[in-house]
């Protein structure tokens, strides 16, 4: 459900103007989905096929590539490490952003617009050059080359869309179901864990994935701040000079895959979160 | 507790996280690129500005930020308009069309590197069509002109989404009665996309621009991915101080070159598309 109501024309197009929209239509789905296929042919065909000349544009379905790079040293460790960075930034920047989000939609405060600039204000700047001194400023603290260090900073990339979405998300539950619940006996934190929290907790989840694909294709402070303990888009990144191309792929892969998955389970909350985000 | 103090409690958190990983980080980069042999110079900046790659990377970064952005946002008003006036199957085609918004760019650049490599996906075709008889070096030094082309369509391929999301989202919030009205007065679909849709979707373009043009500005893993270092860019130069020459200071100052610019361009997109007072939908 998007609260987007389309502007359709009331008189029918004309046969020609609408070959012509369902053709560019199709175009760009081509132009979206096309190299995507072209990744996934190389990655389900084995090493040989993709290091020869011409290419097949029908996959093999060997998997070779695969296997070489699960058989990679450190590529699974870094996939790990990939998966555990995500995690705690997911977990950090919902439970840190979220009783933000709630402050923004239910109540008047002093400072508010203060805030909310901060919050605007970091979508203004590159976020991953603030890795540099952090690299520093870990080390000594004994964070560096962590997963924790890294999260982190992730969340801090994460945390302005989380304070976002989840302002969007309590904007769209009315008061007054809340203040329902108070004259029956709630008190503010019964009301919320009873009635809100169960209407919110699908687009909750929404923005936690949102962040953890946040955190997961991040490539430039992952690079900076880990060294040992590499996620797979730094690891990648190192590898992709001397890497034999299989093995690219194949990682090209492992990233893309769960973003697909990703994007279709938050879809329906793409385009709430971001109508009022706007604002 | 006294409901006063509640909603500060609340954003307590995000605004102490902010402070300890936003603002303070921002001070130390900002301090160490003013650093040099313990003392308060301005050598840092002169002598990465100095280096010859400098202005080529700064150059690069502009250009391929004036010929993405463009591109995108009429490609990404063109998709919405589209996808407005849909009526079956728009649910689908507007998951496959922000397919790419959880794509991360290396990945996007490992993608179209298919495409461009010397055994790749377009030579395959070129010579499957006859148009060249043996699979020619795209992505070399004799071919500035094709990394650049590669690097850019990458990008846009990539990042056309994000665009598309918050303008499809900008589009829901005008209502329809202005369309209708429009329509009974006759305006063609053409005056109506330039007298209501575009004028109204003004704060939904600042934020696709300002979101788009930082981004822009921070591109790496693409390049690294497409054109190694046949195309430096500013974030590759500070990777490479900071690694390479483990110049801590160096990657400091050209950082807060980037940020500047980057601040430079969201107060100019602010001013250019600033929503006059007290008008709204």
């Amino acid at each position: 459900m998007t609260p987007v109501t389309t502007a359709a024309p009331r008189a029918a197009t004309k046969a020609p103007a609408r070959r012509v929209y369902a053709a560019s239509v199709l175009l760009l789905s081509v132009w979206v989905l096309g190299p995507i296929y072209l990744l996934f042919v190389n990655t389900l065909s084995s090493p040989e096929a993709v290091n020869s000349f011409p290419k097949s544009f029908i996959p093999q379905f060997d998997l070779g590539s695969l296997a070489f790079f699960a058989k990679f040293d450190g590529m699974l460790a870094a996939l790990g490490n990939s998966v555990i960075v995500a995690a705690m930034t997911m977990v950090m920047s919902i439970a840190i952003g979220a009783p933000a989000g709630y402050a923004l939609s239910r109540f008047e405060f002093r400072g508010k617009e203060l805030f909310r600039l901060l919050i605007l204000l970091t979508r203004a700047f590159p976020l991953p050059l603030l890795a540099l001194p952090l690299a520093v400023l870990f080390i000594r603290t004994g964070l560096d080359d962590t997963t924790f260090g890294l999260a982190l900073v992730h969340t801090t990339l994460a945390i302005p869309f989380a304070v976002l979405i989840t302002f969007s998300l309590f904007s769209g539950i009315p008061i007054e179901l809340e203040e329902a619940a108070w004259t029956l006996g709630c008190t503010r934190l019964t009301a919320f864990t009873k009635v809100v929290l169960p209407l919110i907790l699908p687009g909750i989840t929404a923005s936690a994935i949102f962040a953890f694909v946040i955190s997961w294709n991040e490539v430039f402070a992952a690079a900076v701040l880990t060294i040992e303990n590499r996620t797979l888009t730094a690891f990648l990144l190192q590898k992709l000079g001397d890497a034999p191309i299989h093995l690219k792929f194949a990682g090209g892969f492992i990233l893309v895959t769960p973003a697909l998955i990703f994007i279709f389970a938050v879809r329906k909350y793409l385009f709430a979160m971001w109508g009022i985000a706007n604002r | 507790m006294s409901p006063r103090y509640l909603p500060y409690i609340l954003i307590l958190p995000v605004t102490l996280f902010l402070c300890a990983f936003f603002l303070y980080p921002f001070l130390l980069v900002a301090r160490q690129a003013f650093l040099s042999d313990g003392g308060y110079s301005l050598q840092n900046f002169r002598e990465t500005m100095g280096y010859w790659k400098f202005s080529i990377s700064l150059q690069n970064t502009m250009l391929l930020a004036l010929a993405v952005v463009p591109v995108q946002v009429s490609l990404a008003l063109l998709m919405a308009t589209m996808v407005s006036r849909m009526k079956k199957g728009r649910d689908l085609v507007l998951y496959i069309w922000t397919i790419p918004l959880g794509i991360s760019d290396l990945a996007a650049g490992i993608i179209w590197f298919a495409i461009f490599e010397q055994s790749g996906f377009l030579n395959s075709m070129l010579t499957g069509l006859g148009v060249i008889d043996k699979p020619a070096v795209l992505l070399g030094y004799q071919n500035p002109l094709l990394v650049f082309i590669a690097i850019a369509l990458a990008e846009i391929w990539r990042a056309t989404a994000i665009m598309l999301v918050i303008l499809v989202a900008g589009i829901g919030l005008i209502p329809k009665e202005y369309y209708e009205a429009a329509e009974v007065f006759g305006a063609s679909p053409w005056q109506r996309f330039l007298r209501i849709t575009l004028p109204l979707l003004r704060p939904s373009l600042q934020t696709a621009l300002i979101l788009r043009v930082v981004l822009a500005f921070e591109v790496f893993a693409v390049v690294v991915a497409l054109g190694g270092t046949l195309f430096p860019v500013m974030m590759g130069q500070i990777y490479s101080y900071q690694f390479d020459l483990q110049n801590a200071g160096g990657a400091a100052a050209l950082a807060l070159v980037v940020l500047a610019i980057s601040i430079a361009f969201t107060l100019v997109i602010l001013r250019a598309l600033r929503v006059p007072k007290g008008a709204t939908i």
